[in-house]
């Protein structure tokens, strides 16, 4: 094979050269990145949206993260190593995933008018989960660098603060849209991709799992909004204490909980 | 026999282009006539060159969904003239020669050339394990599930609907298609076939093979021989994933 890089050192070294098996890790690791990051976006959005439980629900779950009811004390370094690690897969996921995307303007208005004319909804999804991932370079990047450098400014107060008082909402709202549709799309095109779930129907699985996904994508979005409303509605009640952390009545020594 | 106003008139819209005449730019060029029962859009160009137009050019042979030659874009989404039912589509049709293979003209293109490119690169071919040609030997005995699986992946008939239906190929012209990985998957079912996985990763284990498809999945939705190629790319991927 001369038309392969590996063909191509054979013919100039004259020497057998095994096919390369990096884009076989390549494919791997951006299946394997992207479902973590789909798994970790669903726990994130049931973790902020606890605060439409209460506000002690949101307070005991970032609690959580940071250790206090393991070490007696916060400790939001361990949130930072968390958000690092995020944000180390997202960068990889990032790197890995620009190989499928257009090269050039040519490319992209080729693919452009296929899908118009197509009018085929897998295509469609396709074009819209690059869409959404080219934003999300900015959008989820904006985000991770904020909380990465402010890992103590997590609470039902301090978000609050950051949604409406720092007008994340507006960011956030991008965000929302962009990750669900990009998540949900995702997780999709690996299960049809790896063949998981195909069952003896695969047109008939392909199917169930279109409606699973729209599903899951439609409880997302709603979910979100109601979350991002809740911030907002708390952020515009807290203005005036801005930087005050929520502490719940049954703590009995708030200072513990201190950054 | 119905009253004559129940007829529908189709209007035919077709991208006229001939690479021989590049003085002549391309053009939509648009047909009328009068639907019939049961029509095929094969019946209705062979209808159109007959009686309006023997310049227009289009490729056709078995007329029954076989030979694979009839491909066209019809709609915007690719399929087989003879296998399509004016019954099926609204009174304006417009047809456009597939995409991604080279242009003969009008409706016509050289998937030949394509496909025969595919193959030889693929080696899409038995690679016996016995290089010894002995005609007197008995055939290795299979399996008759087997054979129907090898069987079920053969009823391809290189029409070429998913190349055009397909975003990658028309993005990067270096893909294989699904055509050409349905031939490895099923040349990697066939036990008389001695390559091994890590022969098959040769050919297809790279950007322009298995791990260039992005599983949009028009070819597997569009095949007018309903192959399962969703099934066979995926399959096809966790093999060649194995040689990671």
């Amino acid at each position: 094979m001369t038309n392969t890089l590996a063909g191509r050192l054979a013919v100039n070294a004259s020497v057998p050269v095994q096919a390369s098996r990096w884009p076989a890790r390549l494919d791997l690791a951006q299946s394997i990145s992207g479902l973590l990051l789909a798994l970790f976006m669903w726990g994130h959005m049931l973790f902020v949206s606890s605060i439409l439980i209460s506000q002690d629900a949101m307070w005991t779950i970032t609690k959580l993260f940071e250790g206090y009811f393991f070490f007696g004390r916060s400790y939001p370094g361990i949130v930072a190593v968390i958000i690092a690690l995020v944000f180390g897969l997202f960068i990889l996921h990032a790197g890995l995933a620009l190989r499928k995307f257009p090269a050039n303007y040519r490319q992209y208005a080729l693919f452009r008018h296929h899908m118009r004319g197509m009018k085929h909804e897998d295509t469609t999804l396709w074009y819209w989960q690059v869409m959404t991932g080219f934003a999300l370079f900015f959008l989820a990047t904006a985000h991770l660098w904020w909380m990465l450098t402010h890992p103590g400014n997590i609470g039902p107060f301090a978000s609050a603060d950051r949604v409406w008082g720092d007008n994340f909402w507006i960011l956030y709202l991008f965000l929302l849209f962009a990750v669900e549709l990009h998540g949900g799309i995702g997780l999709y095109r690996l299960a049809v991709k790896w063949g998981v779930f195909e069952g003896d129907d695969p047109a008939a699985s392909r199917r169930k799992l279109r409606t699973v996904k729209w599903t899951i994508t439609a409880f997302l979005i709603v979910l979100g909004l109601a979350t991002l409303a809740a911030y907002v509605k708390i952020g515009m009640a807290h203005e005036d204490q801005r930087g005050e952390r929520y502490t719940p009545a049954w703590v009995e020594h708030p200072e513990e909980h201190a950054p | 026999m119905t009253a004559s106003t129940d007829v529908r008139r189709l209007r035919i819209h077709v991208l006229r282009y001939n690479p021989a005449e590049p003085e002549k730019a391309a053009r939509i060029q648009t047909y009328e006539l009068d639907e019939a029962e049961g029509m095929t859009l094969f019946i209705v160009l062979s209808e159109l060159r007959e009686k309006h137009d023997p310049s227009l050019q289009f490729d056709f042979v078995c007329r029954a969904g076989v030979c694979g030659s009839c491909g066209m874009v019809v709609n915007g989404q690719p399929g087989l003239a003879c296998r399509t039912l004016t019954a099926e589509l609204p009174a304006d049709i417009t047809l456009a020669p597939l995409p991604t293979f080279e242009l003969i003209g009008d409706l016509s293109v050289n998937t030949g050339k394509w496909m025969r490119e595919m193959t030889e690169r693929l080696e899409a071919w038995v690679h016996a394990k016995q290089q010894e040609v002995d005609l007197r030997r008995h055939e290795e005995h299979m399996d008759p599930d087997l054979a129907d699986e090898v069987y079920e992946l053969d009823r391809c008939i290189e029409c070429g609907c998913c190349v055009a239906a397909c975003g990658t190929a028309h993005m990067r012209t270096d893909f294989v298609g699904a055509v050409g990985l349905n031939k490895v998957a099923r040349f990697s079912l066939d036990p008389r076939d001695g390559r091994t996985d890590a022969d098959m990763y040769e050919l297809v284990g790279n950007d322009d093979g298995v791990f260039g498809c992005m599983s949009l999945l028009a070819c597997n939705d569009l095949c007018p021989k309903e192959l399962p190629l969703q099934s066979q790319i995926a399959y096809l991927r966790r093999r060649m994933a194995k040689q990671a």
